[in-house]
């Protein structure tokens, strides 16, 4: 391949404008590096560095403004062989800053070409994350009240492996976009050059001004040795290779058959760390180990460790429609926090209904059946409360029997944890 | 006999992976986050990807990548991820970019109640992009519709090009219940059409089709872009070539509207109501139409599982005999409007509730009553 310009799209950049050059400059990096059209994607967004796709014979995506490098991960993983190259203007990398400084951290084996130009070229030459503060630019006296980032710092800040700042204009710009691209990982060449058709109007800026810019910021050189790392895709493989087992959707078999299956509902008011969530699926488990439908919701605290911890289970002979609960057939009332949370209900509550209330709970007035139940001579630490409970209904046989607490205990236990929680409900049997 | 016990969320993940989903990325958001762990535990197994964006954006970017390059992706999110979406929705709507996603609808405006469930973005799904295309989104009732509507959703996604959603609700997502996993029929695959001709041009279609595939990174060099453009894939500024594209995004999906009409019917012969609902509250419907029955007041009951396109046909057809319709809505009145455009001249009442809590059936019994 000698070229990989598009002859029916020739660059249509204002005269001097820079991208000319590094379009120039590109294709001779891919020539150069024995580049193949199908197994190269060039990546643009939006602004003239947006236009570059269109000027090569290789394959092409173009996106939305600074998101450019999202797409390229998408590419890259889905595609570990393809050679991906990202353009963006200063104005993408402002507006994608959150995605520049992921793609560093990552390290995916991408490679960014900035084209800096100091500010919003196809807009009307507004100020950008890189235009210097005492610039004249179209957004009247806004740049000089900030400072321009520097994008060379910033990478190697977060994490990139490759970093340089060369001159659009400078003779070695194709043989460093070449050392760039040949870097295996996140590899990000910050180019700087002429937006003749709006900056360098009122402002004074010559390759020989980018060239003193450049020698008075620090100087990049490539290789980021303290940050160098396994690339992104193959660490990522590596670990997922390890993840070898497809974890199956757990199936419960019918054992055996309930002599009057009816329709229960059943609420459990706890608190965090009480094991409320473990006792609602021993409560399902048992149901639809009974040839039951069940379905269970649980209303916690985003900050898991403190606050209400409540369950509401519904089995049902019959398919379960509405999941709300109407008239619940038994309340375990094992903490204030999850009493609270549900106060409203003690009030309606059928006389039918079994209220199992711990010692040191407080409810408020209702029509039920209140059991009190002190754990504390029984030696049963909190976590166990939610779980003894079920012993108790099993004795009473309400909701669950004894029968069906063992086999779900069975079920979701290994055979030590299992033992553990058969002791637990021996105390209360 | 033998039940599963699984939340809606998994079972999203499920059907997924029924459906040959291969990439996924996302980020967590209450109470989307399941359908993302269950993929992380899922995808690597299988060979297939799944990675955490630096946000929602990314993720969609993301997932357009992989999608170009031959993947069949999934995205879960919420509201406030939906919002985040939006721009990249458009693109992938614009661009024909085969992907699903599901939207675990939780109460707002905004970041709203994180772990309360509303069908709150019935209009947003449908609206939230640029330009007004046509989108298909799909809402489940139970944990068994999460499964096979996720696959009946690659289906179609791969069909036309398109994001599909799957409206789903935190009441759905994070609810878990027992179903019969074997006895559920899935859909038979259906995988995009990759071109086979000569010269490729990677917009070129009939005019109410799809335009066949290939990938980024194949034999055959493809251009892929979010700017209008002509069958060539290069920008246009050609009227007749932009409207003629327009009109194709439009009519591959409005035209096979009736194809895409998912709908679950309860036909009670002698009854003048019929009760119109979608997702959870269809299940609450059901609940108050069984209780009407039992005191001799019986109705029928349409549950929409295709939301948009409106299955236009089917709500005519199902309508015809009836002399007047009750909507229910966990919103305020979303869908309700296009069922009046529709159903002009009917009497179409309504019942909505936005707060926080599922509709219960004695609330949609006075509605139905209280004519």
């Amino acid at each position: 391949m000698t070229s990989f310009l598009n002859k029916n799209r020739p660059p249509v950049f204002c005269p001097g404008c820079t991208h000319d050059r590094i379009t120039k400059g590109l294709d001779k990096t891919m020539v150069d590096l024995g580049f193949r059209a199908d197994n190269t994607v060039i990546v643009t967004d939006i602004g003239c560095s947006g236009l570059f796709d269109t000027f090569f014979n290789v394959h092409a995506l173009h996106g939305v403004h600074g998101r450019a490098l999202t797409y390229a991960a998408g590419l890259k993983l889905a595609d570990p062989s393809l050679n991906v190259i990202v353009t963006m203007g200063d104005g993408g990398l402002g507006i994608g800053g959150a995605h520049v400084l992921a793609a560093c951290r990552k390290n995916l084996d991408l490679t960014l070409i900035i084209l800096n130009n100091f500010n919003f070229g196809m807009t009307g030459g507004q100020y950008s994350a890189t235009t210097p503060t005492d610039a004249i630019v179209g957004s009247e006296f806004l740049n000089q009240a900030e400072i321009p980032i520097d994008i060379c710092r910033v990478a190697k800040a977060a994490g990139a492996t490759y970093v340089s700042r060369i001159s659009g204009h400078d003779a070695g710009l194709s043989d460093e976009l070449g050392r760039a691209i040949q870097h295996k990982g996140f590899s990000v060449v910050e180019t700087l050059g002429m937006c003749t058709g709006r900056y360098t109007k009122k402002n004074q800026l010559t390759p020989k001004v980018i060239d003193s810019m450049i020698e008075e910021m620090p100087r990049e050189g490539g290789v980021v040795e303290e940050n160098m790392r396994p690339e992104y895709g193959e660490r990522y493989r590596a670990l997922a290779e390890e993840k070898g087992k497809f974890p199956e959707p757990l199936i419960i078999e019918k054992t055996y058959e309930l002599k009057d299956p009816k329709r229960q509902e059943m609420v459990i008011l706890g608190s965090a760390g009480m094991r409320i969530v473990t006792a609602g699926d021993i409560v399902c488990y048992a149901g639809i180990a009974a040839g039951l439908n069940a379905s269970i919701k649980n209303d916690y605290n985003i900050t898991v460790l403190r606050g209400q911890s409540v369950s509401e289970i519904l089995l049902s002979p019959e398919k379960i429609t509405y999941t709300g609960l109407e008239s619940p057939a038994v309340v375990l009332a094992l903490s204030d926090e999850g009493v609270q949370r549900r106060q409203k209900i003690f009030a309606n509550l059928s006389a039918d209904t079994f209220v199992l209330k711990e010692a040191s709970v407080t409810i408020p007035d209702t029509p039920a059946q209140v059991e009190e139940i002190d754990f504390k001579p029984l030696k049963i630490r909190k976590p166990d409360w939610a779980l003894a409970s079920l012993g108790i209904l099993a004795k009473k046989e309400l909701v669950i029997t004894r029968d069906m607490l063992e086999s779900a205990l069975k079920s979701r236990f290994n055979d030590k944890v299992y033992n553990l929680a058969m002791e637990t409900i021996n105390k209360v049997a | 006999m033998a039940l599963a016990f699984m939340e809606g969320n998994e079972a999203v993940a499920r059907g997924a992976m029924a459906a040959g989903c291969n990439f996924f990325a996302g980020y967590p958001i209450t109470p989307a986050t399941t359908i993302f762990n269950n993929m992380l535990k899922m995808l690597p197994p299988k060979g297939g990807i799944c990675v955490q964006g630096e946000d929602e954006i990314a993720s969609m970017g993301y997932c357009i990548g992989a999608a170009m390059a031959g993947k069949k992706v999934l995205t879960a999110t919420s509201g406030p991820g939906i919002s985040l979406y939006s721009e990249h929705i458009s693109f992938a709507i614009g661009s024909e970019i085969p992907m699903v996603i599901a939207d675990v609808q939780r109460l707002g405006p905004s970041t709203g109640s994180a772990t309360r469930g509303a069908d709150s973005d019935i209009q947003f799904l449908r609206w939230g992009s640029t330009s007004g295309v046509p989108v298909i989104v799909l809402a489940p009732k139970d944990v068994r519709d999460c499964y096979w509507l996720t696959v009946q959703a690659f289906n179609y996604a791969e069909r036309f090009r398109c994001p599909v959603f799957i409206a789903s609700n935190k009441e759905i997502g994070m609810t878990k219940e027992s179903f019969d996993l074997d006895a559920v029929q899935l859909p038979e695959l259906m995988e995009r059409t990759q071109f086979k001709g000569e010269a490729f041009l990677p917009f070129e279609a009939e005019p109410d089709k799809a335009p066949p595939f290939l990938p980024i990174g194949g034999k055959t060099l493809v251009r892929q872009t979010s700017s209008t453009h002509g069958p060539d894939g290069y920008i246009t500024i050609d009227p007749n070539t932009i409207a003629d594209c327009q009109e194709r995004l439009r009519k591959k999906i409005h035209a096979h509207r009736e194809e895409i009409s998912l709908v679950e019917e309860n036909m009670v012969p002698g009854t003048d109501t019929l009760v119109i609902s979608y997702g959870i509250t269809s299940r609450a419907v059901e609940d108050a139409a069984a209780a009407l029955a039992e005191k001799g007041r019986p109705v029928s009951t349409l549950s929409l599982k295709t939301l948009w396109p409106v299955p236009e046909q089917v709500l005519i057809r199902a309508a015809e005999r009836f002399s007047r319709i009750v909507v229910i809505e966990m919103n305020l009145g979303q869908y309700v409007n296009d069922i009046r455009r529709i159903l002009q001249g009917k009497q179409v009442d309504f019942y909505g509730q936005m707060n926080g809590v599922l509709i219960p059936p004695v609330k949609i019994m006075e509605a139905i009553e209280n004519d």
